[in-house]
């Protein structure tokens, strides 16, 4: 079956076609589809399969950074994303686009039931454009199948610091299998900074909802999906046919598949 | 209406005085020209018409000097004249050379908004490089980020609109120690300059989502009160979307932000000097995410074929776009419909406010509707606000009110031209290198001299900045900034490729050295036209395809030294372009980058040319990076050290000013290329690095601190000039800046064939790759010195302290 993907872009959105180019390249069909078709009800979220909110500054991270398309989100299409999720259908927020999820409460979890969290300023205090290493858990959440333990990924961001509301949250979504990637050096260790290139609490570099089905995180997949896009790619022999990144939309693109079948 | 005296009646004294009053910059020629054109008329100009044409004549939009007549006398060091006539220095040397190369990709040249080349004939790049010196010296966050701004439009406004996916940023400030010294007439600190045209530039690009690639920062107290801000983007275009053009009757559509007050009087203010008191509101007030919703719409509404003709409001504002549109047909346009960001402007006001984020575009009528839709889908503004004319003349309107009522040929050609004097002689400069402390001394130096340029602040890690940079959005970039296993390399050029279908992509890159312009401007140009093209070839590109960009910065050109400087810098631009058939495809100048304190002193900027250039690669695939890649591989270096210290990194450290400046020789660099280009072509080379400032010393260094590796090199191996083997000078060895230079690292299976397509051309191995972490030289008088990784390191990190 063709999986219909989303990439869902608003004001400010500047990830949407390497995510496109990322999810064809894994099989998908995907389109950019500007919020504003779903506020007025020309399309519905439930007309796909998979839902990509990729990387930007949406609405100019004006407040906060994802903040303002995370109230269009939890406000004005609540329903069909809460039902959209529900369905078990992937949903993956990258960068700007774990921001909204996140603000918008569809991570780690619904408000009051779930731990609650934030994504703020860099320990650093400005934006930051480098490569790091993640180290996969294997958690909950689907769409890391086949992933290798640790593998590199480049971070572009300058509010990407994960702050859980307590040290016993931090505990509970790890005891739930909800932290997916965690910040590690190239041995994959923790490592501090520039390792963790902003400071965030655990290394927590991205995170899953209960269900697994909702995966948002701060790295950018779709900037290593072929192997080109690697920081040193001249220095690697052979270079592989994909980059590492390409895994998780493909995984994303499978999950979808069978959800849809 | 105007106030003060009758303009038809006006002594020429008052007429100069009425244009400083309202900073029109106009000169008495020109303003003996419109009065002259409404005595015809027998009717005074509205303020709203003396605005246009001053702003249309302004340096900044007509390139007065460089399209003026110019009698240019130079002296040589024996006191022998030489006189030339320029008709127009433009043509006769920068168009010049690119009629003359006539190479057949070149798509759309000086013509747009933009240089348009197209290598494959199905996909077409745009490249343009702007300044935004005069609002960033103002007011430097807002000044740099609308700079980086409008030359993002400039690439959406060339053919119909080519969708950026690049962008580059080349900075030249005063040293960020000088906080202490006091500052002249409101210049603002070093520092300050430097954080916010950083930070400026960052979160306009970012927030634009165009990754900024590629770069250079230099330091010099000649830059202290007037800093240099250079941006530049590349963007792409279907071949079938370059052509445009106007046809009578065809909507004016202004798109994007509203109009308010801000950059009143842009064009004319950076014509001319910067002073004390310029008010703010020169500087515009940018939003960039008003101009992505602009961008995402206008590349839609290019890719639905629903306008003719597109191009930025830039400089100007609606004067200046609706103006050269109309140039042909003429234009009508009723300001009453344009929307504003608050109320209170003056007609005048709308018609040449700068406010930024704003296109106009030609739209067929019956397009009118689809085009409205599509804009207001992505939430941006869209307003018919006129339409184009037959009749060639120029109206605006305020409701009922003709405001400006001209004929587009006096508005574009009415200008008188200018005729200046230019004259130029070198500066008495000790051409020997002082041989100070003798033998024992000397020696003792090199090890530390290399620490201390590789801490100079232009040579240093530029890291600190350029993590700031969004350098991977987009996912195209194959090369990025900063390259080697830790990235911190510095990378020679970035590539990017153009789509993921194919393998196809450009490179870029640029070349700059202000500081040889104090010992001859010609070879400060030859130099920078070569270092850029160095780049590109260092990462896998070759000279056939390689095209050009200028941006020339100078001081007060109606200084004749001043403009002397500019011409001679101009004649080495056609000679070296010509030598290496590499044409310009469009270009820049920023003139009046003088200051003027309280008390009348003036200070003029060296005079700078940045080279930027874009080459096409085939295959990304096959580029090349700048770190040490393995041990056991072997070191050559490509090209010919001479004794060439003047302008060097080495005489800043060491405060002299001595030597001979570096000069270039095309007929030996020329071949040297392509033999380069070939052997990386067929994968001998595993990595190659320019050498530019701090010679070999910083490019060895460099090579190894980026690979994490061990370098070994025997300079008595070197290709050397006589005069540099003569006296056994290791300094001279390793920090002369001679241009044309590479280091090669080749695997030792590759040596021999390497070495036979180099045969009888200047290129040697000197050494290898080695696992230690040090890099060892053995100088001339076969001395062997060392230094460790981490030493050189620290120098290097540690030289930009923000």
């Amino acid at each position: 079956m063709t999986v219909r993907a989303v990439v869902l872009r608003c004001a400010g959105t500047n990830c949407d076609e390497e995510t496109a180019a990322a999810l064809r390249r894994a099989g998908a069909e995907p389109s950019r589809v500007h919020v504003n078709r779903f506020l007025e009800g020309g399309r519905r979220l439930n007309d796909y399969d998979l839902l990509v909110i990729p990387g930007g500054f949406s609405y100019g991270d004006d407040i906060a950074s994802g903040k303002v398309l995370a109230n269009q989100l939890s406000h004005r299409l609540k329903d069909q994303l809460d039902e959209f999720i529900a369905r078990r259908k992937p949903v993956i927020g990258i960068c700007n686009g774990f921001q909204a999820l996140l603000k918008g409460g569809f991570l780690p979890g619904r408000a009051g039931v779930s731990v609650s969290a934030t994504l703020t300023d860099n320990d650093s205090g400005k934006f930051e454009c480098r490569w790091t290493f993640l180290r996969t858990s294997s958690g909950k959440c689907p769409f890391v199948r086949g992933l290798p333990a640790v593998f590199p990924a480049p971070v572009a961001h300058g509010e990407g610091k994960f702050v859980p509301e307590s040290e016993a949250g931090l505990r509970t979504l790890e005891k739930q299998g909800q932290i997916v990637f965690r910040y590690v050096n190239e041995r994959g260790q923790s490592d501090g900074y520039p390792w963790n290139p902003n400071g965030s609490r655990g290394d927590v570099a991205g995170i899953c909802n209960r269900e697994g089905n909702v995966l948002g995180l701060m790295p950018h997949p779709e900037r290593y999906f072929y192997p080109q896009q690697h920081s040193h790619w001249t220095r690697i022999r052979p270079l592989p046919e994909h980059g590492v990144g390409l895994q998780i939309f493909k995984n994303a693109v499978r999950y979808a598949a069978q959800v849809a079948s | 209406m105007l106030r003060g005296p009758d303009f038809l009646e006006a002594s020429p004294m008052e007429l100069a005085a009425l244009s400083r009053r309202r900073r029109l910059s106009l000169s008495d020629p020109e303003l003996a020209a419109i009065r002259q054109h409404f005595k015809r008329l027998g009717r005074n100009p509205t303020e709203a018409e003396l605005e246009t044409l001053a702003q249309t004549w302004s340096e900044h939009c007509k390139h007065k000097t460089f399209r003026g007549t110019i009698d240019h006398v130079e002296r040589d060091e024996l006191g022998m004249e030489r006189r030339r006539r320029y008709g127009d220095l433009l043509k006769e040397t920068i168009m010049r050379a690119t009629d003359e190369i006539r190479a057949p990709w070149c798509v759309s040249v000086f013509r747009d908004n933009a240089g348009i080349v197209s290598f494959d004939g199905r996909r077409a790049v745009a490249f343009k490089v702007e300044t935004h010196n005069h609002p960033s010296a103002l007011e430097p966050y807002g000044g740099a980020g609308t700079g980086l701004g409008g030359v993002i439009r400039d690439v959406l406004g060339a053919g119909l609109g080519a969708r950026p996916i690049a962008n580059t940023d080349v900075f030249c400030f005063a040293p960020l120690e000088q906080k202490d010294v006091p500052r002249e007439g409101g210049a603002l600190s070093a520092r300050r300059v430097f954080h916010g045209v950083v930070s400026g530039v960052r979160d306009y690009g970012n927030r634009m989502g165009i990754p900024t690639v590629n770069g250079a920062v230099c330091f010099d107290e000649g830059f202290s009160q007037n800093p240099l801000v250079f941006c530049g983007t590349a963007g792409v275009l279907p071949v079938s979307a370059v052509r445009k053009e106007v046809r009578p009757g065809d909507r004016i559509v202004m798109v994007g932000g509203r109009v308010g007050r801000d950059g009143i009087h842009g064009a004319t203010f950076s014509s001319d000097n910067l002073s004390h008191g310029i008010p703010a509101s020169v500087v515009q007030i940018g939003n960039p995410i008003v101009q992505k919703k602009m961008m995402d719409a206008l590349l839609q509404a290019r890719e639905k074929g629903l306008y003719r003709a597109v191009t930025d409001c830039g400089a100007g504002g609606l004067s200046s776009a609706v103006g050269e549109m109309g140039e042909q047909s003429g234009a009508e346009v009723q300001l009453e419909d344009v929307p504003l960001k608050y109320e209170g402007l003056a007609p005048w006001e709308i018609w040449l406010s700068e406010s930024q984020e704003r296109m106009v575009l030609a739209v067929p009528p019956q397009n009118l509707e689809a085009l409205k839709a599509l804009f207001s889908a992505e939430d941006v503004l869209c307003v018919d606000i006129g339409f184009f004319r037959n009749d060639g003349r120029l109206r605006v309107l305020y409701g009922q009110e003709t405001i400006v009522d001209l004929p587009a040929d006096f508005l574009h050609n009415g200008a008188p031209r200018r005729h200046l004097s230019s004259s130029w002689s070198p500066l008495r400069i000790p051409a020997e290198w002082p041989r100070k402390g003798g033998r024992a001394r000397r020696e003792e130096d090199v090890r530390e001299t290399l620490l201390e340029i590789l801490s100079s602040p232009t040579v240093a890690s530029k890291e600190w900045i350029v993590r700031q940079y969004d350098h991977e959005v987009q996912g195209r970039t194959v090369l990025k900034p900063l390259v080697g296993p830790a990235g911190r390399g510095p990378g020679d050029a970035a590539v990017m490729r153009l789509d993921w279908e194919t393998h196809a992509g450009v490179a870029l890159a640029n070349g700059l050295n202000p500081r040889y312009s104090r010992w001859d401007p010609y070879w400060m140009a030859a130099s920078a036209v070569d270092e850029a093209v160095r780049n590109l070839i260092a990462v896998g590109a070759s000279r056939d395809h390689v095209a050009l960009l200028d941006n020339f910065c100078g001081g007060n050109p109606n200084e004749p030294k001043v403009l002397g400087e500019l011409v001679r810098a101009a004649q080495a631009c056609y000679d070296i372009a010509r030598a290496y058939g590499t044409p310009f495809i469009s270009g820049k100048d920023s003139l009046f980058n003088r200051f003027v304190d309280k008390k009348g002193a003036r200070k003029d900027i060296p005079t700078t040319l940045l080279i930027s250039a874009l080459a096409w690669m085939d295959d990304v695939r096959r580029a090349v990076t700048m770190d040490a890649k393995k041990a056991g591989d072997l070191i050559f270096i490509v090209g010919l050290t001479r004794d060439e210290l003047g302008g060097s990194h080495y005489g800043l450290v060491k405060n002299i000013v001595a030597g001979r400046v570096p000069r270039l020789y095309p007929e030996e660099t020329a071949p040297l290329y392509d033999a380069l280009s070939e052997a990386m072509e067929r994968g001998w080379v595993t990595a190659c690095h320019d050498c530019s400032e701090g010679g070999l010393g910083v490019a060895l260094a460099e090579m190894a601190l980026a690979g994490e590796l061990g370098i070994y090199a025997d300079l008595r191996r070197a290709p050397l000039d006589g005069a540099v083997w003569d006296d056994s000078r290791t300094d001279k060895a390793l920090f002369s800046e001679s241009n044309g230079r590479f280091v090669v690292e080749v695997p030792p299976r590759f040596r021999r064939y390497f070495l036979s397509r180099f045969e009888g051309m200047p290129a040697a191995c000197v050494g290898e790759v080695r696992e230690g972490r040090k890099l060892q030289t053995v100088g001339l008088e076969g001395k062997s010195r060392a230094w460790a990784l981490s030493d050189l390191a620290a120098a290097w990190t540690g030289g930009v302290r923000p």
